[in-house]
C-alpha cells in the first residue's frame, strides 16, 4: 500500500511538472533560451540515470557513456531523415541499436574490473565516434543535418519511462542482485547471481536509455558531428552521476539539473565552465568521495523525518 | 553414496602446488572440520569446491554431479554454499537485503515482470520477504533487518553471513572459520545455532576452524592438511593423537616463536 | 623501400608513446592509480619547450633538460596537492580525481594562453634526408629515436641501480612493507612521479620539433595512446612500456601507410581492448589475483 501511495505521488507530481511547464512554453512566458535548456536537462537526466545505472546501481565503472548516446543520435537521426519515418520509432530504433551496442561493448568488457573496465569502455566509445567520422552516409567529419523534432512533450516521456523502469529494476530482485555485485562481486557470484548476466543486463538497459537519450539530442540541434560525442561527452555525463552520489538515483538527477543549468549559463565561456567542471569534481572526490547523496535517495530524507515525527 | 566426493583434487598457482592430492568423502548428513596450521591450504580447498578456482587436477562431484570448471553461481544453485573467512556482506544493503538476495536464484520472476510491475513480480518479493525474515527470526537478527549490514556489530555479521548463505538453499554448507574473532560466549552460542540449523534443515555442513578445541567438540569427522596436502584424517579422538598433526602444528608453533 | 620508411616513422612516434607511457607505468605500479594528467604534463611540457626555443632562443638541448625540469616540479606537484590525499581512497574516486585534473590543466592552460596553436620553429635542429638502403629517412626521426633511447637506458640504469631506485621497486612491490624497513615512501612517490613526470616533458618537447603544431589539447590522444601502450607492454612493467609505446608506434604507422589513416586512433584503442580481454596483464606484466 505505501508503495502504491509513493507511486501516485511521484506520478501526480510528475504530471504537476509536466503541466505547469507545458503551459508556461505554450503561453510564451518561457523564452526560446530557457525551453532549451529545460529540454537539455531531461536529456541530461535521462543519461545520468541511465549511466546511474550501470556505476551507481551495478558498480560497473564505465566512462564511454557518449558511445551508445552517439549511436542512439546517429541512428535515430537515420531513421528520420533518410527513412522519413516517425520520429518516436527513431527514438525506438535508435534506443534499440544502441542496446545491441552494449552487449557488443558490454558481453567482451565487463569481465574486466575497475580501472581496465573504465578505459575499456573509454575506448570502445572512442572507436564508436571514429566509425561514425569515417561513414559518409552520416556526413562524416562534417556531421549530418537533424530536423528539430524533439518537443518538452517527447522529452518528458521519455524522461517518465526512463526514471520509472530504472527504479523498477532497482527495486526489484533484479536490482538487488546488481547491488549485490557492486558491493561485494565474489559473495554475490557465491550467493547464486548470475554476475556477468547481470552486468550485461545492466549495461544493456543502460545503453537503451543512452540512446533514446541520443534521439532525443540529436533531434534538439540541427546538426550532429562526430566531434560532439568524444570523451568529455563522457566525463560529462559521469561527473552527474558521481557528484551526485554513486549509487543514488535522486542525486544523479539533482547534480544533472545544476550541473546543465550551470553549464547553460556559462555557454559562452567554456573554458570557465570546464576549469569550474574540474575544481568541484577533485574537491567533491578529496573531502566527499561518496558524492552529494552517497547512496542516500532524496525520499530516505523525508522517511527520516517523518519517522522521527511519529516518535 | 557419499554427499560430496572429491577426488584427488588440486591446483597449481604459477608452478606452486597451493593444494594436491586432496580426497575427501562427505555423507548426508554429516558435520566434517577442515583443520590446518596457517596457509595449509584451506580456503583454497574451499575455492576449489565452491568453483572460485577451477581444479588443475582431480574431480569433484556433488550429488551425483560433477562440479569442475561450473561457475561459483552454478555451484551455489547446484546446492553448496558458503560463507567467508573475511566477512564478505553486502555493506550498503539492509540485513533484510542481504538474505533476499540469497533467495534471489529460487524467484522465477522475469526482468521485464519487475519492471512493469506484474502481479507475478509482487507474489514473489513476497514470497522472498517473508522467508528472509524468517530466517533472520532463526538467527536472532530480526531486529536489526533494516540496519545496514556494514553497521552491524562484528558477531552479528558473522551470524548474518550464515543467515544469507542458508537462504541460498543449500544441501551442503561451508563455513570458513564461523567463529574467527568472537568471544568465547558468542563462539558457544554460534555452535548451538550450528546444530539447530543442522538439524532443523537437514544439513551436511563443513568448516574450517583455527580453533582446535571446538572442532574436536563439535565435529564427527576431521581432516587436516598441511602444505596443502592432507596428513590425516578421522575422528576427533584419533586426530587428536595422531602424530603427524601433532607435528604440524607444533612445527607451526616451534616456526612462529622464531619469527 | 616506402616501407622502410614508415617502420622508421613508426619507430619514432613509438618511442615518443613510451617516453609517455613510462610515467604511467611508473605511477600505476607505486600507486595503482592511472594517472590521467600525464597526457597533460606532455602538452606542458611540450609548450615549455616551445617557449624556451622561442622567446629565450635557447637550444633543442637546454630546452629539453629545461622542460624536463619543470615537469618533474609540476609532476610532484600535482602528486602533493591532489593524489596523495588518495591514498586509501577508493580506486574510482583516485581515477575521477586523475580525470578532474586532467581537465584542470587542460582548460586551465587555455584559460592562461588561449586555445589556439603554436608551431615549433624551424631548424632547431638540423633536418636532412639521409639515404638508406633506398629509403629517404629524415634525420630528425633518428635525433629522436636516439634521445628517447638514451632517456630510456638512464631510466633503467636509476630503476636499477640506485638507491632511489631500489627504493620505487621496494614501494611498487608492497608498500607496507617498504615503510616498516624504513623506506621514505612519500618521497618516493614524489620521485617517480618527478621522473615520469621530466620524460613526458622530454616527450612532449621532441613531439613539437617532430610534428611541430602543438595546443592545449595535445596531450589527450598521445596520453591515451601511451596508456594503450603501457597496458600492452604490461602495466607496472618498464621494459613493457618501451616495447609497448614502439610496437603501438609501428602498428599506427602500417595502418596509416595502408590508407586506413582516419582509422589510425581506433586501431590502437582496438589493441587495448583486445589485449586487456584476452591477456590483461600484458606481453611483460605479471598475473594477479583477487584474494578470497
Amino acid at each position: 500500500m505505501k508503495k502504491a501511495k509513493q507511486f501516485l505521488l511521484f506520478l501526480v507530481l510528475s504530471l504537476v511538472v509536466y503541466g505547469v511547464i507545458q503551459y508556461l512554453i505554450q503561453t510564451g512566458m518561457l523564452n526560446p533560451f530557457y525551453s532549451n535548456m529545460i529540454i537539455s536537462i531531461t536529456i541530461n537526466v535521462i543519461l545520468a540515470v541511465s549511466l546511474h545505472l550501470v556505476i551507481g546501481i551495478t558498480g560497473q565503472f564505465s566512462i564511454g557513456h557518449a558511445g551508445f548516446l552517439a549511436v542512439g543520435a546517429y541512428v535515430s537521426a537515420i531513421v528520420t531523415m533518410q527513412w522519413e519515418m516517425p520520429f518516436f520509432v527513431a527514438l525506438i530504433v535508435g534506443g534499440v541499436v544502441a542496446t545491441l551496442a552494449g552487449l557488443v561493448v558490454g558481453i567482451p568488457t565487463l569481465r574486466l574490473r575497475g580501472d581496465y573496465l573504465a578505459i575499456a569502455t573509454l575506448g570502445f566509445a572512442e572507436i564508436i565516434r571514429i566509425t561514425f567520422l569515417n561513414i559518409d552516409y552520416v556526413g562524416g567529419a562534417s556531421g549530418m543535418q537533424v530536423s528539430h523534432l524533439t518537443t518538452w512533450t517527447s522529452a518528458f516521456v521519455c524522461l517518465f519511462i526512463t526514471v520509472l523502469v530504472i527504479s523498477n529494476f532497482t527495486n526489484s530482485r533484479h536490482g538487488r542482485a546488481c547491488i549485490a555485485i557492486r558491493e561485494n562481486e565474489i559473495a554475490a557470484d557465491a550467493m547464486g547471481i548470475n554476475t556477468t548476466f547481470y552486468k550485461v543486463a545492466a549495461f544493456a538497459l543502460g545503453s537503451f536509455f543512452a540512446g533514446i537519450a541520443g534521439g532525443l539530442y540529436s533531434h534538439n540541434f540541427y546538426i550532429i558531428q562526430p566531434t560532439n560525442f568524444g570523451f568529455l561527452k563522457s566525463f560529462d555525463i559521469l561527473i552527474f552521476v558521481v557528484l551526485g552520489g554513486l549509487g543514488s538515483l535522486s542525486g544523479a538527477v539533482i547534480s544533472a539539473v545544476l550541473l546543465t543549468v550551470i553549464s547553460t549559463f556559462l555557454g559562452e565561456f567554456p573554458e570557465t565552465r570546464m576549469i569550474i567542471y574540474s575544481v568541484v569534481l577533485i574537491v567533491v572526490m578529496l573531502y566527499r568521495p561518496q558524492g552529494l547523496m552517497g547512496t542516500r535517495e532524496i525520499t530516505d530524507l523525508f522517511k527520516r523525518s517523518t519517522a522521527k515525527g511519529g516518535n | 553414496m557419499a554427499l560430496l566426493e572429491v577426488k584427488n583434487a588440486g591446483i597449481t598457482f604459477g608452478g606452486l602446488k597451493a593444494v594436491s592430492g586432496f580426497n575427501m568423502e562427505i555423507r548426508e548428513g554429516e558435520l566434517v572440520g577442515l583443520i590446518g596450521p596457517n596457509g595449509a591450504g584451506k580456503t583454497t580447498s574451499f575455492n576449489l569446491l565452491t568453483g572460485v578456482y577451477t581444479p588443475s587436477e582431480g574431480d569433484i562431484i556433488f550429488n551425483g554431479k560433477r562440479l569442475n570448471g561450473l561457475a561459483p553461481y552454478q555451484v551455489t544453485r547446484s546446492g553448496i554454499s558458503r560463507t567467508f573467512q573475511n566477512i564478505r556482506l553486502f555493506g550498503e544493503l539492509t540485513v533484510l537485503d542481504n538474505v533476499k538476495v540469497a533467495y534471489h536464484s529460487l524467484a522465477k520472476n522475469s526482468i521485464l515482470s519487475s519492471i512493469l510491475r506484474l502481479p507475478r513480480h509482487f507474489s514473489e518479493e513476497k514470497i522472498m520477504e517473508e522467508k528472509s525474515l524468517e530466517f533472520l527470526e532463526i538467527f536472532g537478527l530480526d531486529q536489526y533487518k533494516d540496519e545496514l549490514a556494514k553497521n552491524l556489530p562484528y558477531g552479528q555479521q558473522r551470524r548474518l553471513e550464515i543467515a544469507r548463505a542458508l537462504a541460498a538453499g543449500p544441501k551442503l554448507l561451508l563455513l570458513d572459520e564461523p567463529a574467527a574473532g568472537m568471544n568465547p560466549q558468542e563462539t558457544h552460542d554460534l555452535m548451538e545455532l550450528i546444530a539447530f540449523i543442522r538439524k532443523q534443515f537437514g544439513l551436511t555442513i563443513l568448516l574450517i576452524e583455527h580453533d582446535m578445541q571446538l572442532v574436536m567438540g563439535i565435529c564427527e569427522r576431521i581432516y587436516v592438511l598441511d602444505h596443502g596436502q592432507l596428513i590425516a584424517e578421522g575422528t576427533p579422538e584419533a586426530i587428536r593423537s595422531n602424530p603427524k598433526v601433532i607435528e604440524a602444528y607444533l612445527g607451526e608453533e616451534v616456526a612462529s616463536d622464531h619469527a | 623501400m616506402e616501407w622502410l620508411q614508415q617502420l622508421i616513422n613508426g619507430i619514432s612516434l613509438g618511442s615518443i608513446y613510451a617516453l609517455i607511457a613510462l610515467g604511467y607505468t611508473m605511477v600505476y605500479g607505486i600507486i595503482k592509480l592511472i594517472n590521467f594528467a600525464h597526457g597533460d604534463v606532455f602538452m606542458v611540457g611540450a609548450f615549455v619547450g616551445f617557449y624556451a626555443i622561442k622567446g629565450w632562443g635557447l637550444g633543442f638541448f637546454p630546452a629539453l633538460i629545461l622542460s624536463m625540469a619543470f615537469c618533474a616540479v609540476f609532476g610532484v606537484l600535482i602528486e602533493r596537492i591532489a593524489y596523495k590525499r588518495l591514498r586509501n581512497a577508493t580506486r574510482i574516486a583516485a581515477l575521477i580525481t586523475a580525470i578532474g585534473m586532467s581537465l584542470f590543466i587542460e582548460y586551465g592552460t587555455i584559460y592562461v594562453r588561449g586555445a589556439q596553436p603554436e608551431a615549433y620553429p624551424a631548424g632547431v635542429l638540423p633536418s636532412s634526408s639521409i639515404n638508406l638502403f633506398g629509403a629517404h629517412i629524415n634525420s630528425q626521426a633518428l635525433l629522436i629515436l636516439l634521445v628517447s633511447v638514451v632517456l630510456m637506458i638512464i631510466l633503467q640504469f636509476i630503476v636499477q641501480r640506485t638507491k632511489m631506485g631500489k627504493a620505487m621497486r621496494a614501494v611498487s612491490h608492497d608498500m607496507e612493507a617498504a615503510r616498516l624497513m624504513g623506506i621514505n615512501v612519500d618521497q618516493t612517490i614524489s620521485f617517480t612521479f618527478a621522473i615520469g613526470s621530466a620524460l613526458a616533458g622530454a616527450a612532449g618537447v621532441i613531439f613539437g620539433i617532430y610534428y611541430t603544431k602543438i595546443d592545449p589539447l595535445m596531450g589527450v590522444i598521445p596520453g591515451l595512446k601511451a596508456f594503450v601502450a603501457a597496458v600492452l607492454g604490461g602495466i607496472g612493467s618498464i621494459p613493457g612500456a618501451m616495447v609497448g609505446g614502439i610496437i603501438l608506434g609501428v602498428v599506427e604507422s602500417i595502418v596509416s601507410a595502408m590508407g586506413f589513416s582516419l582509422w589510425r586512433d581506433a586501431a590502437a584503442f582496438l589493441i587495448l581492448i583486445l589485449i586487456l580481454i584476452f591477456k590483461p596483464s600484458g606481453i611483460f606484466g605479471k598475473n594477479t589475483r583477487e584474494k578470497v
